[in-house]
């Protein structure tokens, strides 16, 4: 009888996953986070419940500084694969009117993410919300469950986490409380190129290298997206062939200088890459911002 | 990343054709910090390029501020994330590490090895299909290499790795390697453990990790990184019968019902017959539906959907088996319990039970012994603690397919779910299933009061109400009854009057009769609460000793002795019934209170005043009673 390959069994592994939510939950979401991970948690659920339509709407918490091409592919990709796409705006962050160029990554990513989230969750009363994170982003992340279980105050509780045995996940939950479900635990960022290039899935264009207006900022490469971005004295965009690892809030994102413009130029540089695709994410680097602490608080 | 850049093959659609055939080899390490572990992870993830640039500066700098070797990079702060977190008392746990070679893809698993830590390795094994087993070679076998190996037998690991680390302490001694294995060896064979590859190495130094080295030219096996690389993969032998527990039931349209879920075992194609279980119902497979178009055959661990020739009636929970050599089906098993709560397993008391996608009511009945893990050694044990392992006998309230756990992990094993908080407390591993011909005596000791008292969510008790005659016993206990009811409770009234007309018709008003007749009453009452119920007892019951003698029959706080305490004269003046006026004209012989003694309770449980309490008030204060001493308690409501 034939082994499956790696592939193959990170896609049974995920698509169980999703069923098993689907199948024991009464009003699940998914987080469409717009970058290549929930991409490939996109065609996933395309796959899990084919032939059929995936059962759950897609959610994106918009922090209103994502890159005009991110907002006009997730357009795209809802109509594409006809699923109900609900976008949510923090309206009390837009009223405070919250900048990450005034107000610092930090309590941007709080108000317009994190607290953005916790809104859009209760508001529409989901009990389980699909979510891209990966087990290899960060050390931090090694040890965090498959079915991750949130009081209800989406406060994640170290050590009210549930051991997780086989293909068992136990997903009862007490009132309020509810679940984040995390289907691509076990990929790691190669096995998420490889798997975009076997599969053919679509991708936002700011993936490949393309000449864009950049600035550099205390050693990040900024891309100037739209006429939001104070300039400091002396800035001035130039156009530099770069590429995105990562994709965000784009006065939080840096590009890599790159030449790949297609899968397999990527997956070739990622093989010789040298640094590892988080460090892109200038959130990380914010003092104070422990990741543990912001998954305490609510942050996926 | 990945070792392409060693041998780079020829062009890059190679490689990534190459990629796509990589079969993926989950493991699970064993040991402390002391044997290196850490050292030998992070070893693997660095020379398997694992790695970036910032990990690296990051280990770099680390290793230099708080490394152990001297500013050289100390691997193990590559993955010690844990023992932060242990100063900050977070979460002592599984972390999974990736890293891959040209030909696999590797998840590790990655648990602390100390003695409380069984719940985290039993976890990290669930999944494994191979454990690295490491001992210091200065100290040999250890207890605790004898619980690590104990645990990954029981977790069905057949393929072990003996991992002798630290060989350069011991001068790279064949002598002192070959000493290790022997004695590993007789130890492992009464694990049932025999594929066991012994591979001398230091972590450390690298000596045998991913390349020979030359310190121990005596040792001619694969090193460490090329066993792993080269070992064959269950997967090959095939032949196994098709199972497919039931997950989830599409129906897109009226057109297509089909059955999704992960192939546990075998392979099937259309055509192929099925067995649901446990109904029995047959049909046979007539598509195998993926996005990627049908498939002609699929395969153990790949996620499908199947439709069937018949419209039967299958549902989420439910196994689809090969109907030639279809799974067992039981509800009572003999099944192994790791336990992993800090609060107490306790027999008897029902949880929920998920084994595959079926999830029932489940409560161990019997423990017949716990297993000593450092011992190995059986003990007589009550009830399991926190990382305790048991073995015993499980009753499920319905029937439930299954294969044993050393046939197939995914239809015998299970996890235990507290009903109340809903938390995991305890991993299991279905043995073999019961048969109640086989085992005729299991009714009579296995299921007992508090199982099938839990099953109607309150504790059983006896409620004996006594008092004159015309006092309102059966009133009040006809008002409490209606409000257990209401509350979902199950009861059952005994009255006196209507117990005369049957089982008790033979008996008189003498002394004798009298005790025999609440003799009686007595074991109806225990047999009643045996079955689970709230048994409300509405007699005169007018002497201590029987009273006593009843309680007597149950367990101590089961017995709620309710005096209905009314004036002799009241009770005379209500006389519902004329039977006062019957006694006192000479009527009726033996009446209490008249020509018969009334032994009024000395310590009842409830003391009614009637004339201060009307019944309706009685019936609150004794329901009331009733679940401040825990009866129905709310914590015992039975949870869907």
């Amino acid at each position: 009888m034939k082994r499956l390959s790696h592939l193959e069994r990170l896609e049974a592994e995920s698509i169980h996953i999703m069923r098993e939510v689907v199948a024991e939950c009464a009003r699940p979401v998914m987080l469409y986070s717009i970058g290549k991970d929930s991409s490939v948690m996109l065609h996933l659920a395309q796959k899990a419940f084919f032939p059929g339509r995936p059962p759950f709407p897609l959610l994106h918490i918009d922090t209103t500084w994502k890159f005009r091409e991110m907002i006009a592919f997730r357009d795209a990709t809802a109509r594409r694969v006809g699923m109900d796409l609900i976008v949510h705006v923090n309206p009390e962050g837009v009223a405070m009117g919250i900048n990450p160029f005034v107000h610092g990554s930090a309590l941007h990513t709080d108000i317009m993410k994190t607290q953005g989230l916790k809104q859009a969750l209760d508001r529409y009363g989901f009990d389980a919300a699909f979510g891209g994170a990966r087990r290899d982003e960060e050390k931090s992340r090694a040890k965090e469950r498959v079915f991750s279980i949130r009081s209800a105050q989406h406060r994640w509780d170290p050590k009210r986490q549930r051991p997780e045995l086989w293909r068992l996940y136990n997903t009862r939950r007490s009132a309020g409380e509810s679940l984040r479900v995390f289907p691509l635990s076990n990929w790691t960022e190669l096995d998420i190129w490889q798997y975009i290039y076997q599969q053919d899935i679509p991708l936002v264009p700011l993936y490949f290298a393309a000449p864009r207006p950049i600035v550099e900022r205390d050693g990040a490469l900024i891309m100037v997206d739209d006429q939001r971005m104070p300039l400091q004295p002396g800035e001035q965009p130039s156009l530099r062939q770069v590429r995105f690892r990562t994709l965000g809030c784009y006065p939080l994102t840096g590009a890599i200088d790159s030449e790949a413009a297609t899968l397999p130029q990527i997956i070739e540089e990622m093989l010789v890459a040298t640094t590892s695709e988080r460090q892109g994410r200038v959130i990380d680097r914010d003092a104070g911002a422990s990741m543990e602490r912001k998954k305490q608080e609510g942050y996926f | 990343m990945a070792a392409l850049a060693a041998t780079a093959p020829v062009t890059l659609a190679e490689y990534l054709a190459a990629q796509s055939r990589k079969e993926l080899l989950r493991f699970i390490t064993c040991g402390s910090v002391d044997d290196g572990k850490s050292t030998l992870i992070g070893r693997l993830l660095y020379e398997a390029r694992a790695l970036f640039e910032d990990q690296l500066s990051a280990l770099e700098s680390d290793s230099k501020r708080i490394g152990t070797q001297n500013g050289e990079l100390d691997f193990a702060l590559l993955v010690d994330g844990l023992s932060a977190e242990r100063e900050q008392g977070i979460t002592i746990d599984v972390a999974y590490r990736f890293f891959a070679t040209e030909r696999r893809k590797y998840i590790v698993a990655d648990t602390p090895g100390h003695e409380q830590y069984t719940r985290n390795m039993v976890t990290g094994a669930s999944s494994a299909e191979l454990a690295i087993i490491l001992i210091d070679a200065r100290k040999g076998v250890l207890t605790q290499t004898r619980r690590h190996s104990y645990l990954v037998a029981l977790l069905g690991i057949r393929r072990v790795v003996l991992a002798i680390n630290k060989m350069d302490l011991v001068d790279y001694s064949e002598a002192r390697c070959a000493a290790i294995e022997a004695e590993y060896r007789q130890f492992a064979a009464q694990l049932g453990l025999s594929d066991i590859t012994c591979i001398p190495l230091s972590a450390l130094r690298g000596d045998n990790v991913i390349k020979a080295g030359s310190a121990m030219p005596w040792y001619r096996g694969p090193c460490l990184l090329e066993y792993l690389d080269t070992v064959p993969l269950a997967g090959g032998a095939g032949g196994e019968p098709f199972r497919m527990a039931v997950q989830w039931v599409s129906r897109p349209n009226q057109e297509f019902r089909g059955f999704a879920g992960v192939i546990a075992a075998g392979s099937v194609r259309p055509g192929d017959a099925l067995v649901a279980l446990p109904s029995g119902r047959r049909s046979t497979v007539a598509r195998i539906v993926t996005a990627d178009g049908d498939l002609e055959q699929a395969h153990s661990g790949q996620s499908v959907t199947l439709t069937l020739q018949d419209e039967i009636d299958i549902s989420r929970g439910d196994l689809l088996a090969a109907a030639d050599a279809p799974a067992g089906v039981a509800d009572q098993f003999e099944a192994t319990v790791v336990w992993m709560s800090d609060e107490p397993l306790l027999t008897g008391r029902p949880y929920l039970l998920k084994c595959g996608t079926a999830t029932v009511s489940a409560s161990l009945v019997r423990l017949h012994h716990k297993v000593d893990v450092n011992t190995l050694e059986q003990q007589p044990a009550n009830e399991l603690r926190l990382n305790e392992i048991g073995v015993g006998q499980l009753s499920l309230d319905q029937p439930l397919a299954f294969d044993p756990y050393e046939v197939n992990r995914d239809t015998g094993g299970f996890i235990l779910i507290d009903r109340l908080n809903n938390s995991t407390v305890a991993a299991g591993l279905l043995q073999r299933g019961l048969q109640r011909s086989e085992n005729v005596h299991w009714q009579a000791l296995d299921v007992n009061q508090d199982n099938r008292a839990a099953q109607k969510g309150q504790r059983a008790c006896v409620l004996w109400f006594t008092g004159l005659s015309g006092a309102g016993k059966s009133t009040i206990a006809n008002l409490v009854e209606k409000q257990l009811y209401a509350l979902g409770r199950h009861t059952y009234l005994l009255d006196g009057d209507n117990v005369r007309h049957g089982l008790n018709c033979d008996l008189g008003f003498t002394n004798a009769d009298r005790v025999e007749n609440i003799r009686r009453v007595g074991e109806v009452a225990r047999l009643m609460a045996d079955a689970g119920l709230i048994v409300l007892v509405s007699f005169i019951s007018p002497f201590r000793s029987e009273r006593q003698m009843a309680r007597a029959l149950m367990p101590p706080g089961e017995f709620l002795e309710i005096f209905i305490d009314t004036d002799l004269a009241d009770a005379e003046q209500r006389d519902p019934k004329g039977l006062y006026r019957k006694a006192r004209a000479g009527q009726l012989r033996n009446f209490t209170g008249i020509d018969s003694p009334y032994e009024a309770p000395e310590h009842a449980e409830i003391h009614i005043r009637t004339a201060d309490v009307p019944p309706a008030e009685a019936a609150d204060l004794i329901v009331a009673a009733l679940r401040s001493a825990g009866i129905i308690d709310r914590d015992w409501v039975f949870l869907p």
